[in-house]
């Protein structure tokens, strides 16, 4: 014990001293977490629409009322022929093309039915799916409102007709940054046990110092606890100031048990930091050891259900999603803070994060040798 | 000329012979393209949806219909009102549809009933999407089932242009070449040239017959070529393994991607000037430089949902301009007339940051 | 009877078929100042770091202050000091930082650390300068301090890898006298060195050439046997037929 404390007060005294370490470790969680929530809004909205309106009659003139009334779309352009429309796609100035065929209010007061058709830049795939199927809901209700016209008009209409009703829950009006908030408090907490841990440690191998600490009669246990320690405390801390700031700037207060939450983000930091522990441990020096963290960091963000959703994935994916600790802490994170969710529900990714913990601190103390 | 091809051996022996090094620089890539190609959709499937009260014949048969679709996964069929709040607590399921009691009499006596959709709202992507596709299922079954002749209507057609398929990962590929192109060229350049610093071997380099501003184009040169090659792996894997098709002209595309490594590999040489370690140029290249190129390039988060001085700040990135040349060309297959502003904008900034970090490289010496 | 503190046998440190240490045999004496001579490349940091714990010999036998190489490298661990080649003081600490680490590290008390660093500083000189950071001192202090601190445990035995490299020669000559100080009070010094006059002032000595030991006696004896005047020219005869080169 005794040791120990030598080993942590070293250890804190260095960290004190650095002064690039203490920035990047208190500047940078603050930064992200007030620019990446702010830069992350998946929300499809303000969709560019050019419009083509071949008919000009009162009905066409309608629906393109009816749309922009929608809310959803800004058109950017009003021309003549698809050609000219297609441009505007080109230079990435609209999403969609509406275009409106020749004789449209004649055919569909003729027929009773006149296509019309959409055109999406796919290559953003959600922007594409989701604007257009925007675009369908409002043609689908201006078709509704055309056929209570015409009810109006004495025809009759014996249609069983389905009213959808919806409510997200936890998170009624839908809005992104809950979602991405908690999921850069755990990004925090990866950086700072995964990079941090790992270069620190390979810095004692650059310089040398290590040899020093391996001729002494210092345990491993208490070498890597006074390594670990300091920079555990350090992630719990600035995991509080994240707590702090997104309940400032965002609102965000963890539904949960803000108890439970800890004891994940405890459990948490160990085991990234032995995985950062793992890194140094084959790494000899800290460039070698940062292209080795960016990257498995890099593979396990984005595997992690930070930017997609781990469901959707294919079952390949979705085991090696499983395999990252990153993928449970997130979940478990986001479900205590935004849900409220107990420790029955989130039992299960405790304990995969505990095994996680036990396993790469293990390997990376087996793997670190005092003696070759 | 001699002396040039010795330099540039011996830059190449340098990457090849660290592991580490060639993991980043090829491992990354191909990883990240067959990971965004196959497992990162934004697609959302595998919904795991409960339902709710489906007791009667209309409602089995919207439930029959949803269960056909590849989007969902019933995987509760029955389950009461009241624990609908403990599953999502739970996180077992994603969503409920909650039939009416009466849901057929409704429909067929009363004319109308109103279904309720109940989702966890924490992600609000998944929920609206989730929203979306019932109400797609439900309208088309109501449509099947009660008659198309019904009043007048307008019947939307989609197309999707230059991705008919609906692969997902095409967004994603300009992305994943910009943010390699990045780190390859910016953080291995700035760390290769202050090793040589820190080692003291760029003083021996300086002082040997060789001009400086060889040494430097020696030292640029294997990194835009082994740019070069990491290009066109990230581009057979696009074409071969996610079977992209390369629309536009590939010479073109060749072409900006040169002008792009040429930026990068002046922003390395920058960052190489400015610092005296390879920790910090490091931290410089891929934590400063690498979080900014995420979020501005707009491959995937979109650049028109920020907020003003974020879109304002995007036009300072680099990777930004190139993800839209590479779009429009690969992609759309759009030639130099759609791209020559973003070029002209690329080709500034090139020679803006070479001029610095010449300068600069100068006045070290 | 003599009392040895080291005792090795054959030790022999095999990389693939590389033999880095061939077969080597020698005792050391309590409280004696050892030399340990070779090119770069012979393969002394290699037999001093089985010597200290660090590396696992192949095969053959040793024992540091009566504890086994191969099982018990902690126990020998407690029993000795080691400055490495490299500078191993935090540069980022104050000197009695620095100090008061590497004692806490040897399980001595925060007393006896006390007590024990204000002699040290004393005699060293050092006092104004105990709360700088060691990053600034001049290298010749750097070496003097991590000498200092590799025997503030009062180890029995302490390992010198090449410690006075790159120093100026009236450091060197200070350093020596601060290896006999330790040295008359029971520490056996065991030091690698390139310096031939530092070979001088060793008790005695042993030359490595390619991973075997070529000769190993006091200076005077070795010059005699040689007919050399110098250790410079006992040095140059006996490594005249080295196979490995200097790295």
């Amino acid at each position: 014990m005794k040791i120990l404390f030598f080993i942590l007060r070293k250890e804190f005294r260095q960290i004190r001293r650095n002064k690039s370490i203490l920035a990047m470790m208190f500047v940078m969680p603050v930064v992200q977490l007030i620019i990446l929530p702010l830069a992350m809004d998946f929300d499809v909205k303000g969709v560019n629409l050019v419009v083509v309106d071949n008919d000009h009659s009162t009905t066409s003139q309608k629906l393109i009322s009816t749309v922009t009334a929608s809310g959803y779309f800004k058109i950017t352009g009003d021309v003549l022929s698809y050609k000219e429309a297609l441009q505007f796609i080109e230079k990435g100035q609209a999403d969609i093309i509406l275009e409106i065929p020749p004789a449209f209010e004649r055919n569909l007061v003729r027929e009773g039915k006149q296509q019309l058709a959409l055109y999406a830049d796919a290559i953003n795939g959600t922007k594409a799916g989701i604007g257009s199927g925007h675009l369908l809901g409002v043609i689908r209700s201006y078709n509704k409102d055309l056929e209570i016209n015409l009810k109006a008009a004495g025809i009759k209409n014996d249609t069983g007709r389905i009213d959808i009703t919806y409510s997200n829950w936890f998170n009624p009006l839908g809005i992104y940054k809950y979602n991405v908030v908690p999921a850069v408090l755990v990004l925090l907490l990866t950086l700072i046990g995964g990079y941090v841990t790992a270069l620190n440690i390979v810095r004692e191998k650059e310089i040398g110092t290590i040899e020093q600490i391996n001729v002494t009669p210092v345990k491993k246990w208490q070498f890597i606890l006074g390594k670990l320690t300091p920079f555990w405390i350090i992630g719990i801390l600035v995991f509080t100031i994240g707590l702090i700031v997104s309940a400032v700037f965002y609102g965000i207060l963890p539904v949960g048990n803000i108890f439970l939450l800890y004891a994940f983000a405890m459990v948490y930091l160990v085991a990234v930091m032995g995985f950062g522990l793992l890194i140094s441990t084959y790494s000899s020096n800290q460039v070698q050891a940062m292209f080795v963290a960016f990257f498995f960091m890099m593979i396990f963000m984005l595997m992690s259900g930070f930017f997609t959703s781990t469901d959707s994935m294919p079952g390949w994916a979705k085991l090696i999603s499983e395999l990252t600790p990153v993928t449970h802490f997130i979940k478990a994170d986001r479900m205590i803070i935004l849900k409220g969710s107990g420790w029955q529900d989130v039992k299960a990714a405790f304990f995969y994060l505990l095994a996680f913990a036990v396993f790469l601190n293990g390997w990376a103390i087996l793997n670190y040798r005092k003696t070759n | 000329m001699k002396q040039l091809f010795v330099f540039i051996r011996k830059e190449f022996f340098h990457v090849f012979r660290d592991r580490r090094t060639l993991l980043i620089m090829f491992g990354l890539p191909v990883v990240q393209i067959i990971l965004f190609g196959f497992a990162l959709s934004s697609e959302v499937k595998n919904i795991r949806l409960g339902i709710s009260n489906a007791e009667d014949v209309s409602s089995r048969q919207i439930v029959n219909k949803i269960k056909s679709s590849s989007y969902f996964l019933v995987s509760e069929e029955n389950i009461s009102e009241g624990v609908i709040e403990s599953e999502f607590l739970k996180g077992n399921l994603t969503a409920v549809l909650v039939f009416p009691p009466q849901f057929s009499n409704d429909l067929l006596h009363a004319g109308a009933a109103t279904v309720q959709i109940i989702t966890d709202g924490s992600d609000p992507n998944i929920a609206k999407t989730v929203v979306n596709y019932l109400t797609n299922i439900i309208t088309a079954y109501q449509q099947e089932s009660f008659g198309v002749a019904t009043g007048y209507r307008i019947v939307p057609e989609i197309r999707m242009l230059y991705n008919e398929e609906g692969n997902g990962s095409l967004n994603f590929i300009p992305g994943v070449m910009a943010l390699i192109l990045m780190i390859v060229c910016t953080a291995l350049t700035s760390v290769s040239i202050v090793k040589e610093k820190e080692l003291g071997t760029m003083e021996v380099l300086l002082v040997s017959p060789f001009r400086p501003i060889w040494v430097l184009i020696a030292k640029a040169i294997p990194y835009l070529m082994l740019s070069l090659a990491n290009f066109t792996v990230i581009l057979l894997t696009a074409v071969y393994v996610l079977n992209v098709e390369v629309k536009g002209s590939v010479p073109l595309l060749f072409f900006e991607t040169m002008l792009f490594i040429i930026t990068c590999l002046s922003l390395g040489l920058l960052i190489s000037n400015a610092t005296n370690s390879q920790q910090t140029a490091l931290l410089l290249s891929l934590m400063a430089m690498m979080l900014p190129t995420i979020i501005f390039t707009g491959f995937m988060m979109p650049l028109e949902n920020m907020p003003v001085p974020f879109q304002v700040i995007s036009n300072i990135i680099p990777s930004r301009w190139y993800f839209l040349i590479i779009k429009s060309v690969m992609l759309k297959g759009l030639g130099f007339e759609y791209v020559w502003k973003e070029t002209l904008v690329l080709a500034a900034m090139t020679i803006g940051l070479l001029t610095i970090a010449l300068k600069k490289f100068k006045t070290t010496l | 009877m003599k009392e040895y503190v080291i005792q090795c046998k054959d030790l022999t440190k095999r990389f693939g078929d590389f033999y880095a240490v061939d077969h080597i045999s020698f005792d050391v004496e309590k409280g004696e100042i050892f030399g340990f001579l070779g090119a770069n490349g012979a393969g002394k940091t290699t037999a001093m770091r089985m010597l200290c714990g660090l590396s696992y010999p192949t095969s053959g036998e040793a024992t540091i202050a009566g504890y086994n190489v191969y099982t018990q490298q902690e126990k020998i661990k407690q029993h000795i000091g080691y400055m490495s080649q490299k500078f191993s003081l935090y540069e980022d600490l104050t000197v009695l930082e620095n100090i008061e680490f590497y004692g806490g590290v040897y399980g001595l008390d925060i007393k006896t650390i006390k007590a024990r660093s204000n002699d040290l500083l004393r005699e060293l000189g050092l006092m104004p300068e105990a709360k700088k950071l060691v990053g600034s001192l001049p290298l010749g202090w750097k070496q003097k301090l991590a000498f200092s601190v590799a025997i503030f445990h009062r180890p029995q035995i302490v390992f010198l890898d090449e410690p006075t490299g790159g120093v100026d020669p009236i450091t060197r000559r200070q350093f020596w006298d601060m290896i006999y100080k330790a040295a008359a009070t029971g520490i056996t010094v065991f030091v690698t060195t390139h310096y031939m006059d530092e070979a001088e002032y060793c008790h005695r000595i042993s030359v490595m050439v390619d991973g075997k030991v070529k000769a190993l006696d006091s200076p005077a004896t070795l010059k005699a046997d040689l007919s050399a005047e110098t250790m410079e020219e006992v040095f140059y005869k006996l490594a005249r037929g080295a196979q490995r080169s200097g790295d």
